[in-house]
């Protein structure tokens, strides 16, 4: 039996700073030995050697100031990355929280676009057409649901994002800073459904600069400083330990 | 079913229609409108050689139609192929989904385009006192499933190229642009002067563009044209997924 659902081992991730040949294709026949050189010399270490383990059903919160490596992180959980040393296990499906309106065409309904994100999120279309009441009486959009979403408001297809991901398939669910949009009654209902699925055994990743939020959800906390893990351990100490560290940097 | 197939042609369905309904969005004037584009184009070209330069070619009309619409499906493909990733960076910076299904899903909706424009080219060969014939029964389906595949192996490989090389769409454009006059689509092979008829075969689309005009005008297929528009196919399509698998693994931190 497996207990872990996320294990980072001595993960490093550098990018390859592409803009030499992102330039375009005209700089780099002309140039190509310089190009081939600036590739292969400037990488930019965005995670330096981190380790964690995450165990099943566990709600983590990872927190750091911008640019730290947290949506690094969560790309590398989520597999769109792959991690330049180090292994990095993951079990269970994931699913990402998506910021506001990724993977919605503007012109669709509200309904179709349900369709198209649960779709590309891993439902298959039979799962979504049985889950479509509840995902819409989950929206509280109402009579907008045919409607093209480019009359939603900014709250709206927030709403519409999160209902989508409360219906997925999935045992990790990642959430990049996302949930900041929306009236205060949804945001409500946005963490009530947070905490019922943690309450269902879902194991969640939680990015986010607001420390009350953190304090609501996560039991523990990942505080990533410099590229690299600066402390992990129980919510309450981490952020009094990452306040204070803000406090004297001024 | 298998559970990753299914969800992989759920997905297909999914984001085809999704283009379709945003190419049919007011169904008629939709089809009538991109229809408009090969037959405007037939227009210019029958204006410029057989009514001002007096091209000696019966029937040229047909001759031009018979030829734009299948080109026009293929300079489609390629000519939205630099931005498709490009346009679907919020997923697929997040999401971890087969990504060569975007370019699949451009081509087939194109595919479905010309399909339902055979049915201009069938209306214009009655005109011209032509029926379609048996041939196309088989002859559709086996060069639709030719042109699909080097459609799709060039879409994947532009696509893919294009996220490390941002200039490709203009050079795509200009290639694309020298391909067409260097493709028998509004001559015919015989008129290509003797010494440089083997350079058509050396055009990937060449022989592909000749057989379909066999077949609409002529109702047949040639053996050898068609054998190499299957061999273009089949280099095209593993060019293309070996440049899409090499490079897929970096799309997540380039885009
Ligand atoms: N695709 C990329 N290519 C190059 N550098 C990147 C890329 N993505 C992020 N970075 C760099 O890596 C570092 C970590 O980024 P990120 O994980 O997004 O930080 P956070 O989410 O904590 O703000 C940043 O300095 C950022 O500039
Ligand atoms: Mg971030």
């Amino acid at each position: 039996m497996n207990e872990n659902a996320i294990v980072f081992e001595k993960v490093s991730k550098s990018y390859p700073l592409y803009h030499h040949i992102i330039g375009g294709i005209k700089r780099f026949i002309f140039n190509i030995p310089g190009a081939l050189k600036a590739i292969k010399s400037s990488r930019y270490d965005a995670l330096r050697d981190i380790s964690f383990e995450i165990k099943k059903g566990e709600t983590v919160g990872v927190i750091g100031r911008n640019g730290a490596g947290k949506s690094t992180t969560l790309g590398l959980i989520a597999g769109v990355m792959k991690c330049t040393s180090g292994s990095i296990t993951v079990n269970g499906r994931v699913a990402p929280l998506l910021e506001l309106g990724a993977g919605f065409n503007h012109e669709l309904t509200g309904r179709e676009n349900i369709i198209l994100n649960a779709v590309l999120l891993g439902l298959n279309i039979s799962e979504v057409k049985e889950r479509m009441t509840s995902i819409i009486a989950f929206s509280e959009l109402g009579d907008f649901i045919d409607q093209p979403i480019r009359v939603y408001s900014s709250g709206m297809l927030a709403r519409l994002g999160f209902s989508v991901a409360a219906h997925l398939n999935y045992e990790i669910l990642l959430v990049d800073e996302v949930l900041g949009v929306g009236d205060q009654q949804f945001q409500k209902k946005c963490y009530d459904k947070i905490l019922e699925s943690k309450q269902a055994g879902m194991t969640i990743v939680f990015v986010s600069h607001s420390m009350p939020e953190i304090e609501k959800v996560c039991g523990r906390v990942i505080w990533i400083e410099n590229h690299t893990v600066k402390q992990i351990g129980e919510t309450k100490q981490v952020i009094d330990a990452y306040i204070k560290a803000q406090e004297n940097h001024g | 079913m298998n559970k990753r197939l299914r969800h992989y042609i759920d997905l297909i369905i999914v984001l085809t229609d999704k283009e379709m309904k945003l190419r049919y969005k007011s169904s008629i004037l939709g089809y009538l409108w991109s229809i408009g584009h090969p037959l405007a184009l037939a227009l210019v070209f029958f204006v410029a050689f057989k009514v001002v330069m007096k091209i000696q070619m019966d029937n040229y009309a047909l001759f031009l139609i018979c030829g734009l619409f299948p080109w026009q499906w293929f300079q489609n493909s390629v000519t939205v192929s630099p931005t498709l990733f490009l346009n679907n960076a919020s997923i697929i910076k997040k999401v971890n989904f087969p990504r060569n299904i975007i370019p699949f899903v451009s081509v087939l909706q194109d595919m479905i385009h010309f399909i339902l424009s055979i049915l201009v080219i069938a209306g214009f060969m009655l005109a011209y006192h032509k029926a379609p014939t048996l041939a196309w029964i088989y002859g559709i389906p086996l060069l639709l499933l030719v042109q699909f595949l080097t459609a799709y192996g060039a879409s994947m490989f532009i696509a893919s190229i294009n996220l490390f090389f941002r200039d490709l769409e203009r050079l795509t454009t200009i290639f694309m642009t020298l391909l067409f006059y260097f493709t028998p689509v509004i001559y015919p092979v015989s008129m290509v002067p003797e010494r440089f008829k083997f350079y058509v075969n050396l055009n990937p689309l060449g022989p592909l563009m000749i057989s379909w005009r066999g077949l609409f005008l002529d109702g047949k297929l040639e053996l050898e044209p068609v054998l190499f528009a299957v061999l273009y196919a089949i280099l095209l399509y593993t060019l293309g997924s070996f440049v899409y698998r090499t490079l897929s693994g970096r799309f997540g931190e380039i885009l």
